[in-house]
């Protein structure tokens, strides 16, 4: 075993790649559960993004149409659960469950005759001058535009939800339908267009997994990535800067783990394999343990189905 | 637009209807994506309803074949729908069902090749047991520090799949097995087989076992106070406080049943129809089984149906496999579409529908 053979600068840029689709698909489901919608089926959007963004971008031969396609593919999924749970006012639990099976399904479907394919090349974005510093360059400032853009929607999503008057209703309906429904607001009209959101950005994280990340389509890749940004929502306290650090530290696991598998230390690979779903689990402990309770930022009426009787 | 009113009390006649008409439903819009994968629709979808029951050619073998793949659902769906109803989330069944098989296969394989007749209950027992630990995990977690038992019981049902890697390649893997993965096949060690019991058919005692659990989980739920307080916690956690239940000891009980039941069904698989732990020795029961606890409404009796069904498309998918060529996935579309269809039904059970304008 060699240690001095993981250069740290390449360790916290493949970090950052590993982490990205848990940051987008984490934020999305952060907008959704905030209107009070809990929605259980980020595996499944995030495979059909994959599976759609990989196809268009092979036959498009650009890794960013594809992303585009990821992006419309997770919000057309979205869009049946949020008929499902808002118009028929179906159980949220399940319906998520539900969407989870049926993307799975669907994926496979469609990708079966695109497995084994190399994804188009993603041109990366050096930052001027920036990017030119040693180790920090490397680090932060030599990615693709996804990355960046991941980056740039924590900020606007903190914005939008701390700063922004619209946010404040996306937050109210969350907190209390009924209150949010006296007051003039379309409870269903703005969860239909949170869960769209969510759907979108599931979408997008699925399509940088198949596109960037591993690169390639295999039949169910996400390998459970829907449920670990579902834990980071919780775990983040519905806070986009502490989801961002959470997906950071988990991302940083899966890579150590994963060069840890390459450089061939002496543990068995299906122990470190492990490693980030234990480690999901601690992190849910631990948050749950302490003393600002992880649930605290939890929506009042999350997983509640509205149902308007005047 | 459409008005709704709540129904003072659930119509018995449409909540029956629902899976049916779902059913049904799932049978035309499978056969229009039938179409679009250029198979006739009309042929793959006789050749999965119909023919494992009809057919002379296939039923002999796919009628007991149903029982066979039914009773793994019918039992986890069992252990689930029990939670469920008390809003208390194991989605990790595939996982308990994995550990059960470890469990139980590990006890019987330490002790090959001596044979003696308690070998066998013991197994199962501790088959049993290895499934109601890993639930066990999500259950302390929930009680102890209000973690969320979905997302806990579905991260260890990845958990328990390296676990089954770890020991189909190292630790029960075959000494004979000339280095192929994989463990020792139980039924060829005959204090721990998993025999049939009616021969030339494959039906083994966790058919039976299956069955008899209905009956169990039907006089638990409607002729035992248990039942009444489980469905208190689900439908007003408040008042099951008051009424003086520990809401603790039921979440742990739900889960004790969910998880017992995953781990029967694993442990009753891999000595019987599988034979053996291996790395695809999981098939995704486990995740079929939260379907099947739907489209039963959370009824033993329903549960029995509704693992007939689900066993049907499962045996009519590996039919349309091998005769039509179509794809394994398609199965898993038809189960997902299943549910949207039935939960989306539950809409006219709950609620009355009114035109607006027509007072």
């Amino acid at each position: 075993m060699d240690l001095s053979e993981i250069n740290f600068a390449v360790l916290v840029a493949s970090l950052i790649v590993a982490s990205t689709p848990l940051v987008l698909a984490a934020l999305g489901e952060l907008i959704v559960e905030k209107s009070g919608v809990l929605n259980l089926g980020v595996e499944g959007m995030m495979i059909i993004g994959a599976v759609t963004g990989f196809i268009v971008g092979v036959e498009t031969g650009s890794a960013y149409i594809g992303m585009m396609a990821a992006a419309m593919a997770g919000a057309l999924l979205s869009l049946l659960f949020a008929f499902i749970i808002l118009i028929m006012q179906a159980n949220q639990v399940a319906s998520g469950l539900a969407l989870t099976i049926f993307g799975l399904g669907i994926a496979a479907l469609m990708g079966h005759p695109y497995t084994g394919i190399k994804s188009p090349q993603i041109s990366t974005i050096s930052v001027p001058f920036i990017s030119e510093i040693p180790v920090l360059g490397t680090m932060f400032f030599q990615h693709d535009l996804i990355v960046y853009l991941s980056l740039i929607s924590v900020l606007v999503i903190w914005y939008f939800l701390n700063r922004m008057r619209t946010g404040l209703i996306l937050r109210s309906v969350g907190e209390d339908h009924d209150v949010a429904h006296s007051l003039g607001y379309r409870v269903v009209t703005i969860r239909f267009l949170a869960i769209t959101f969510g759907g979108a950005m599931a979408g997008v994280g699925g399509g940088y997994l198949s596109l960037v990340r591993v690169p390639q389509w295999t039949e169910g890749m996400t390998a459970g990535a829907g449920w670990i940004a579902l834990a980071l929502v919780v775990f983040s306290g519905w806070r986009p800067f502490r989801l961002l650090i959470g997906a950071y530290i988990f991302g940083g696991i899966t890579i150590l783990q994963l060069n840890l598998q390459a450089i061939g230390v002496n543990i068995n690979i299906a122990l470190l394999s492990m490693a980030p779903y234990l480690a999901t689990i601690l992190a849910l402990v631990v948050i749950s343990m302490s003393r600002f309770r992880g649930n605290r930022g939890a929506p009042g009426c999350l997983g509640r189905s509205f149902v308007k009787i005047t | 637009m459409f008005k709704l009113i709540p129904r003072e009390n659930v119509s018995p006649v449409l909540s029956l209807l629902g899976p049916l008409f779902s059913v049904g439903l799932t049978m035309i819009v499978g056969g229009i994506l039938f179409y679009f994968l250029g198979v006739d629709p009309f042929a793959a979808i006789k050749m999965i309803f119909w023919d494992p029951l009809m057919s002379e050619t296939f039923s002999t073998y796919s009628i007991p074949q149903i029982f066979i793949k039914g009773a793994p659902l019918i039992l986890i769906a069992l252990g689930l729908s029990v939670g469920f109803k008390a809003n208390v989330w194991n989605i990790g069944a595939e996982g308990q069902y994995i550990m059960g098989a470890i469990f139980g296969a590990s006890f019987a394989l330490s002790l090959y090749p001596l044979e003696s007749i308690v070998i066998f209950p013991a197994m199962i027992l501790i088959g049993v047991i290895g499934g109601c630990l890993w639930s066990m995990i999500p259950a302390f977690l929930k009680v102890k520090f209000q973690v969320n038992e979905i997302l806990v019981s579905l991260m260890l049902v990845y958990v328990a799949e390296q676990i089954l890697a770890l020991a189909s390649l190292g630790f029960l893997r075959n000494p004979d097995g000339a280095g192929f993965p994989g463990s020792r096949n139980l039924n060829q060690y005959t204090s721990a087989s998993n025999a049939e019991i009616i021969a030339g058919t494959g039906i083994h005692l966790g058919v039976l076992l299956s069955l008899l659990m209905v009956i169990f989980f039907y006089v638990l739920l409607f002729r035992h106070s248990l039942g009444f307080k489980i469905k208190l916690l689900g439908n007003s956690p408040k008042a099951s406080g008051f009424s003086g239940d520990n809401p603790n000891k039921l979440i742990f009980l739900c889960l004790t049943l969910s998880g017992s039941l995953a781990g029967l069904a694993g442990i009753m698989e891999v000595a019987g129809p599988a034979g053996q732990i291996n790395i695809d020795f999981n098939v995704g029961y486990g995740f079929t089984a939260i379907i099947v606890a739907f489209l039963g409404r959370l009824n033993p009796i329903g549960i029995f149906f509704a693992g007939i069904v689900m066993a049907l498309t499962y045996v009519g998918g590996e039919l349309t496999q091998f005769m039509l060529n179509l794809p394994a996935a398609a199965i898993q579309v038809f189960q997902g579409m299943l549910l949207f269809f039935l939960l989306s039904f539950d809409l006219f059970v709950h609620y009355k529908i009114k035109l607006k304008g027509n007072k």
